[in-house]
């Protein structure tokens, strides 16, 4: 794992999910820091090569390294969030507990505090929770069950989950999803906070580009089975998005700024999944 | 069944009155016996509980009816029946093709589609044996007062086994009971841990059954874990006081039956509720007070009214 090697390497990447190939000549290049947004309709494959950067699904052609070594090596400097729905097993517990299992939730045996080593592990375990609780803002409301918090609690201890083992690269699968508009701004903010202080290079899944404006080095777009990359104004124009899909699509920019992307193309009909009827995407990620 | 020996009497010297339950070896076994599953059933539960798993629970406490049944019939002791069906069954319903997370629905449908099978092989056991098995309702209940010192240490012996695998799992099953995708990326072998905690669960039960009775596995296994759970979100002390609730039901239980002429299982259903309906009270006040202290600062104050 060098230190110097970007922290994600995609190199002309194809993934088939059965035989369907889901995307193909895929580039991504993300250095360390970086905050890069993911965008594209429902099941354009955003989740999908999530999974590959996570080792979990396999490329069927193109080259990957993660962190510098192939994927699903770089372990604990790898922080994932993925969709996950509202309710769950986790409801009872407190966030503090929550942000406790992505540090050690993976290791057999019992944390035992008998001895001075001991107690001393235990201490430094608090404190990296402690850190990382601190990190996301959400110290006034840890020590609340997880099901009492609201969403965007529960998104910033989520997070801070995620953050605590000190990753250099953190995957979030639309983080921002299920949100009411200040505290989509505000995961966005804190988002580009974090990859700018501690140095995190950061890939998040998005539907929609505009909360997360202003803070974005780059974004990959996908549609059509293919990607594209680039800053903001870069890839989502007329031009651009027409080109990718095949077919004319529009985007207008409003006077605050704000991007409306206009005749986009449905997806194709195996994609007629229930998102397009659930309006809360959070039920399971995309059907493949 | 009445407990026989020259009808013991509550005094009003507790003292003198637990001396009269301990003066026994049937009683001593019993609160043994009892002891020994509430503490099992009550750190499995919490778990089941937790992982929302009550539904799969109960079909393991199914399948002990046609086990007892069937060891019977064979004439082995009851326990070989018990062990055999709940680990088959837990076998049966980690293979379960819609076992999983996000499929509640169908797992339902599933799960008590075996149950069903249980109960009907229950039967049908019973049945076959004919008049000769007139003890059914030990069958159902269990017969706490007729314990012998061989089964207090098998019990024993079997939970201590289940709990120190149970202990090295705990954390990763924690994890992939909670956050099953992100444990799943980290390395936690996130199937083969359900699959170890249903095993685990079906020998809890099979345990628990041969105490209470298949029918009645649920006031050990459930209420003590949803009540702890109800009052505490710490996990530590959430533990602690399900095994302290099991053990009180239990021996509540049994010394209430042993000045009384009604069975023991009647007072451990009886003060298993109680002690839940107690729990959610004192759990709805505690969030009552901690939203009037201010703490909950997220949702609107309709919400937390209704709650």
């Amino acid at each position: 794992m060098s230190a110097d090697a970007p922290v994600v390497d995609l190199r002309a990447a194809e993934v088939r999910i059965g035989r369907r190939t889901i995307w193909r000549d895929v580039s991504l290049r993300i250095e360390a820091g970086e905050f890069v947004a993911l965008l594209g309709e429902n099941g354009s494959g955003k989740s999908t090569l999530l999974k590959v950067l996570l080792g979990s699904l396999r490329l069927h052609a193109g080259e990957l390294t993660v962190l510098g070594v192939p994927p699903g090596h770089g372990g604990s400097s790898i922080g994932y969030l993925p969709q996950r729905p509202v309710t769950g097993p986790g409801d009872g517990l407190r966030g503090r507990d929550i942000v406790r299992l992505g540090l050690d939730g993976d290791r057999w045996g019992l944390p035992l505090t008998l001895g001075p080593a001991a107690r001393a592990r235990g201490r430094e375990a608090r404190a990296r929770v402690e850190e990382a609780i601190e990190m996301v803002g959400a110290g006034a409301y840890a020590d609340r069950a997880l099901g009492e918090c609201s969403g965007g609690e529960q998104q910033r201890l989520l997070i801070a989950q995620a953050l605590v083992r000190r990753p250099r690269l953190l995957l979030l699968d639309e983080p921002l999803d299920s949100l009411d508009l200040p505290n989509q701004a505000a995961v966005a903010a804190l988002v580009a906070r974090i990859s700018r202080e501690a140095g995190v290079a950061v890939l998040l899944v998005a539907h929609d580009v505009n909360p997360l404006l202003g803070y974005l080095d780059r974004v990959a777009y996908l549609g059509g089975g293919r990607a594209l990359t680039g800053s903001v104004e870069e890839v989502i124009s007329s031009e651009r998005l027409s080109s990718l899909y095949g077919a004319p699509v529009e985007v207008l920019r409003a006077s605050d700024g704000r991007l409306v992307v206009i005749g986009q193309p449905e997806p194709p009909a195996h994609h007629h999944d229930r998102h397009h009827h659930a309006p809360d995407g959070r039920s399971r990620a995309h059907a493949h | 069944m009445p407990i026989e020996p020259q009808a013991p009497s509550l005094t009003w010297n507790p003292l003198h009155d637990i001396g009269q339950v301990l003066e026994y070896h049937f009683m001593l076994n019993a609160l043994a016996a009892g002891g020994v599953v509430a503490v099992l059933a009550g750190l499995i539960g919490w778990l089941m509980v937790l992982r929302r798993e009550s539904f799969a629970g109960h079909t393991l406490a199914m399948m002990a009816f046609p086990g007892a049944a069937a060891a019977a019939l064979v004439g082995i002791g009851a326990a070989f029946g018990y062990f055999g069906f709940c680990v088959l069954g837990a076998l049966a319903i980690g293979r379960l093709p819609s076992a999983g997370r996000g499929s509640w629905g169908s797992e339902s449908a599933s799960i008590g589609s075996v149950q069903a099978l249980a109960l009907g092989l229950g039967f049908l056991l019973v049945s076959l044996y004919g008049g000769v098995l007139g003890d059914l309702e030990s069958l159902l209940f269990g017969n706490l007062l007729g314990v012998s010192d061989a089964q207090v240490i098998g019990l024993a012996a079997v939970a201590v086994a289940v709990l120190a695998v149970l202990a090295w799992i705990a954390r990763p099953l924690l994890f992939a009971s909670v956050d099953p995708e992100v444990a799943g990326a980290r390395g936690v072998p996130v199937a083969r841990l359900s699959a170890a905690f249903l095993l685990l669960l079906g020998v809890a039960v099979a345990e628990t059954s041969q105490v209470t009775g298949p029918l009645l596995v649920f006031a050990l296994l459930v209420m003590p874990a949803a009540s702890a759970q109800a009052i505490t979100k710490r996990p530590l002390a959430s533990l602690l006081l399900t095994v302290a609730i099991g053990l009180a039901v239990v021996w509540l239980g049994l010394g209430a039956a042993y000045f009384s002429v009604y069975p023991p299982g009647f007072f451990i259903g009886v003060v298993s509720f109680g002690g839940y309906v107690l729990a959610r009270v004192l759990g709805a006040a505690a969030g009552r007070s901690r939203a009037r202290s201010g703490r909950r600062s997220g949702p609107p104050a309709s919400i937390v009214a209704g709650a």
